[in-house]
C-alpha cells in the first residue's frame, strides 16, 4: 500500500513517482517522496508516502477536507466541522487561538474585535506589518482564509459589552475568551453563567511577562467552565504581553476549545 | 462569623456585603465574578447584598491581558 496525497493507493512494483502522478494529479509539477523533493524517475517502495504537487494553485475546498480528514480520521475531523466556536477579542490570545482551529478546520468561528491593528501589537499578534491600520477583524480574516480556505467566518465590528452577548454567541459550541480588559473578561464569564447556559466557556486569566512555562495551566472552575493562565501576571508596564508565553496560554485554550468539541471534557451541552 | 469562601473557610465581619467583603480582600469589584450560595451576583447589587453565617462565597478573579 502507498500513501499519495493522504490516501491509501494500491502498490505496484517498480512504479516511479512520476507515474503516480501521471495516474492521480496529472498536473503536479513537484513530487515529494517520504517528505523529500525527488525527481519524477524516482522509484517508489512500499509502504512510501507520497505527496504530489501543482505548485502555486491553491487546492479546492474539498482537497483541503480530504487532506484533513486523512490527518484526523473521519471521526474527529467531521466532530471539528460541524462545530462553531466564537472568539472574543482578537489579540495575542484571540490571533493564536484563530490561526489553531483554522488550521485543523473547524466548521464556523465568530470572530470579534473592534479594533484597528498597532505596531504595539506586532510583538506577539499574528498580523504582519502591511496590515497596520487595519480592523483586526479584516485582517485576520484575510490571513486565515489563506490558512484555509474552507472555514466559515462571521466577523463582529462592534464594541461589545456584557447585555450584548447572549444575542451574538448563544448558539455557539465553544465561547473563547481572549479580551485584554478584565471588566470585560469578569462581565463575559458571568454573561455564560447566566445567560447562555448550553455554550461551554474558555477564559484566561495571567499571561503577560516572560515567567515560567509550567505556571499557565487550564482550571475547570466548574463542567464546561474553564480558565486558562497563570492566574496572577497582569499585564503593566515593565512586564507585557510577548508572544512566546501569550502563545502558550492561546494554545491551552484552543485544546481546551478542541478536546469539548470532541467530548474528551465536558461541555454544556 | 465564617463563611465558606472558594472552598475554604474565613472569618470576616458581621454584617458585611458583597462589595465588604471584595474591599477586605483587595479585589477590584468589576474584575471579579461573584456566586453567592449557587446565585451569580450582579455587580450593580455588590453593595445590597449581605453575606450571612455559613454562606457559600465563590469569586472568580481576573486580570487584564490578552
Amino acid at each position: 500500500m502507498l500513501k499519495v496525497n493522504e490516501q491509501t493507493r494500491q502498490f505496484q512494483s517498480g512504479i516511479t513517482i512520476g507515474e503516480l502522478a501521471n495516474k492521480y494529479k496529472p498536473a503536479a509539477d513537484l513530487f515529494i517522496l517520504n517528505g523529500f523533493p525527488v525527481a519524477a524517475d524516482a522509484a517508489v517502495q512500499d509502504g512510501d508516502s507520497c505527496t504530489l504537487i501543482q505548485k502555486d494553485v491553491i487546492p479546492t475546498p474539498d482537497e483541503i477536507d480530504s487532506f484533513l480528514i486523512a490527518r484526523h480520521t473521519p471521526g474527529i475531523q467531521t466532530k471539528i466541522k460541524q462545530s462553531t466556536i466564537a472568539i472574543l477579542g482578537l489579540g495575542g490570545l484571540g490571533s493564536a487561538v484563530a490561526g489553531a482551529m483554522a488550521k485543523i478546520g473547524i466548521g464556523k468561528m465568530l470572530l470579534s474585535d473592534y479594533d484597528v491593528v498597532e505596531p504595539s501589537n506586532l510583538n506577539r499578534q499574528h498580523y504582519f506589518i502591511d496590515q497596520i491600520g487595519m480592523l483586526k477583524t479584516d485582517a485576520l480574516k484575510a490571513n486565515l482564509l489563506r490558512m484555509n480556505p474552507s472555514i466559515s467566518l462571521k466577523i463582529i465590528r462592534e464594541r461589545l459589552t456584557e447585555s450584548l452577548l447572549p444575542g451574538h454567541f448563544s448558539n455557539v459550541d465553544v465561547l473563547i475568551e481572549c479580551f485584554d480588559d478584565p471588566v470585560m473578561k469578569a462581565a463575559t464569564l458571568r454573561s455564560v453563567l447566566t445567560e447562555m447556559k448550553t455554550v461551554a466557556y474558555v477564559g484566561s486569566s495571567g499571561m503577560a511577562g516572560f515567567g515560567d512555562n509550567n505556571k499557565i495551566h487550564t482550571k475547570m472552575e466548574r463542567p464546561g467552565i474553564y480558565i486558562v493562565g497563570d492566574e496572577t501576571s497582569e499585564a503593566r508596564p515593565g512586564m507585557g504581553l510577548m508572544a512566546p508565553r501569550v502563545g502558550i496560554a492561546a494554545h491551552h485554550q484552543a485544546n481546551q476549545a478542541l478536546r469539548i468539541i470532541l467530548g474528551a471534557d465536558k461541555g454544556r451541552k | 462569623m465564617n463563611i465558606t469562601l472558594n472552598g475554604n473557610n474565613k472569618s470576616i465581619q458581621e454584617i458585611s456585603s458583597v462589595l465588604d467583603l471584595l474591599k477586605s480582600l483587595e479585589l477590584t469589584p468589576e474584575t471579579v465574578v461573584v456566586e453567592l450560595n449557587t446565585t451569580i451576583i450582579q455587580p450593580d447589587s455588590y453593595d445590597t447584598t449581605n453575606i450571612a453565617e455559613d454562606d457559600w462565597v465563590e469569586i472568580i478573579r481576573f486580570v487584564g491581558g490578552g
